[in-house]
């Protein structure tokens, strides 16, 4: 029987020639991740356990991005305890305030990540690495400090589900809808403990952005990665990028798969995932009217130039509704410029808008955008779990870029084409 | 390895931010974490939960966030173990590394009723009702996970 992509890449860095499913594999790693969350526990297990040297300083990335700039004391203690360590162990790959940028942003755009690596980050949404054909997946921070001590990490090798794509995308469609739809299909533990592997002839049709936002929302299917098959589209964003040799896998014609499932890209419309599980997905088009109070159009998910692109190319010319706080937060300095360069920001700012550096900060209800009581937001973001921005009794509605941007107008969830 | 304790009853797809919410993650102090353990599912879970208590939950707990801060808060919190029907397995993983003994068994976790007094064997798998007269089977851990676990976690295990 033949291996997925994801087993072909783990039993490479197992040194073995071929691995199964359930098999348990010690792997060699090409990129260990923390932020300034996660970083410091896993700094103090480092300590704590008696280490003192990293495995390999090329091959970590600390990045300040969580409640950076510090919101508070206490954040600002974390990112200390992150900055010291890397002073200490002259971590090549650190980043803060001024050059860090959302860390599953940011690493793809350094050349950081490449096809047929093996990454792992305590960050849950590491997965969106498989964007560009890596194994990469989220883990805790002591498997970060396992991870940074001996370059190694612990598996077992994930069964498959295979995501056939097909077709083309309708206007103002794009990735999240396509996994939005995919979560609302499989549900939140759909793919739990599985890989979703992406192929198909609509895979052409995908941009690179698109891929990350799909690869990126993985783990809200529970799935231990998301991996898409390298085409000329990966080669052409790798290149520009990646200045050491990859490898380039695919899985083979008679790997086992539990599950295939086909999507036809031009049967989905603009998606939301309704409070407060992101399986609650459904047409926008069939959803009662929601008035909001806040937008968000950023995070690891969707705060990629494209993302930008598609809500100025809604915003122009327009005005958010009132009482509608729309918060824009470019995902790193790079994209931020560019869409500087491109007029973007203007757009936003005379939108009324509010503009932000990079930072996670509104996703998870840390800062940047915490809701009160009874409010809602419309979020480009990937989760809308009980509390996730801010107080329990509010509510996140996720959706794509140009339903946001739309929907910031409107005053009122709503799908772009009604606009 | 063995324990005993009451039952706390949560449903399906328990996430990481019910757990420890993010605006609680400025520090890592098991101990203020713990204190707000549960806290956006169950205020006062905090005030009923006592040491060597047992979490049984549906499918999927500890969905979403990668954040250790979760099983640690739980662990700091007194729980001796979870049961579940299934876990999100970036939980499982860090539950597994910090030393939170974890099981999987839907027949306990339809079974039990949230108070129940419940006793462990983690060697057979082996879960009782104490309440109830009754025992369910578990799969015990694999060698291997046996192995972090008694030697009191991944980084200890990694020790030569």
């Amino acid at each position: 029987m033949g291996m997925t992509m994801t087993q072909k890449i783990l039993a490479k860095h197992a040194g073995l020639d071929t691995v199964k499913a359930g098999q348990l594999i010690k792997v060699k790693l090409d990129m260990v991740l923390g932020n300034d969350i996660t970083s410091p526990v896993a700094i103090r297990e480092f300590y704590s356990y008696g280490f003192d040297k990293v495995f390999d300083e090329n091959k970590i990335a600390l990045v300040m991005d969580h409640f950076a700039p510090n919101k508070d004391i206490k954040s600002a203690e974390q990112c200390k305890v992150c900055r010291t360590f890397a002073g200490k162990f002259n971590i090549k790959n650190y980043f803060d305030v001024g050059d860090m940028g959302i860390e599953h942003a940011l690493l793809p755009e350094k050349g950081l990540v490449a096809s047929g690596e093996c990454i792992i980050g305590a960050d849950s949404h590491t997965c969106t690495y498989g964007a560009v054909g890596a194994f990469s997946t989220g883990v805790g921070s002591t498997d970060m400090a396992a991870g940074m001590a001996t370059g190694e990490a612990w598996f077992k090798v994930p069964s498959a589900i295979k995501v056939n794509l097909t077709g083309n995308f309708n206007k103002y469609v794009s990735g999240k809808d396509v996994i939005l739809y995919l979560i609302g299909m499989i549900g939140v533990d759909g793919a739990l403990y599985k890989s979703l592997e992406f192929g198909g002839d609509g895979l052409k049709n995908l941009t690179i952005d698109d891929r990350f936002s799909i690869a990126n929302m993985a783990i809200e299917a529970g799935a231990k990665n998301g991996i898409f098959e390298v085409d000329d589209i990966t080669l052409d964003y790798l290149n520009d990028r990646v200045n050491r040799s990859f490898e380039i896998f695919s899985p083979d014609a008679d790997a086992e798969y539990e599950r295939v499932i086909d999507i036809n890209l031009s049967k989905i419309k603009p998606m939301v995932a309704l409070p407060f599980l992101p399986e609650n997905a459904k047409p926008i088009s069939e959803c009662e009217k929601v008035k909001i109070d806040q937008v968000i159009i950023g995070s690891c998910t969707n705060g990629r130039i494209s993302d930008l692109a598609i809500a100025a190319e809604i915003l122009k010319g327009k005005k958010v509704a009132k009482n509608v706080r729309t918060i824009i937060i470019p995902a790193t300095q790079q994209i931020y410029k560019e869409a500087i360069r491109l007029g973007y920001i203007e757009t936003f700012i005379d939108a009324g808008c509010a503009v932000s550096t990079p930072t996670c900060g509104a996703c998870l209800g840390g800062h940047m955008g915490v809701l009160a009581s009874g409010e809602r937001a419309v979020s480009t973001t990937n989760r809308n779990f009980v509390g996730r921005m801010g107080h329990t009794e509010s509510e996140v509605y996720l959706t794509s870029p140009a339903s946001a941007a739309a929907s910031a107008v409107k005053g009122e969830l709503c799908s772009p084409d009604t606009l | 390895m063995k324990t005993q304790g009451f039952a706390h009853k949560f449903g399906n797809n328990i996430d990481t931010d019910v757990i420890i919410p993010a605006r609680y993650l400025n520090t890592s102090d098991p101990k203020e974490l713990a204190s707000h353990c549960m806290e956006d599912i169950d205020k006062d879970f905090v005030n009923k939960v006592n040491k060597n208590d047992i979490i049984v939950a549906e499918n999927n707990f500890g969905c979403g966030s990668s954040r250790e801060h979760a099983p640690i808060a739980i662990k700091a919190s007194g729980v001796s173990c979870v049961i579940a029907k299934t876990f999100a397995r970036i939980f499982y993983r860090n539950a597994i590394n910090i030393g939170l003994a974890i099981l999987e068994c839907e027949e306990a976790v339809d079974k039990i009723q949230n108070g129940d007094e419940i006793s462990i064997d983690f060697d057979s798998g082996i879960i009782t009702n104490l309440s109830k007269n009754e025992t369910y089977k578990a799969e015990p851990f694999p060698d291997f996970i046996k192995d972090i676990i008694e030697k009191n976690g991944l980084l200890n295990s990694l020790k030569r």
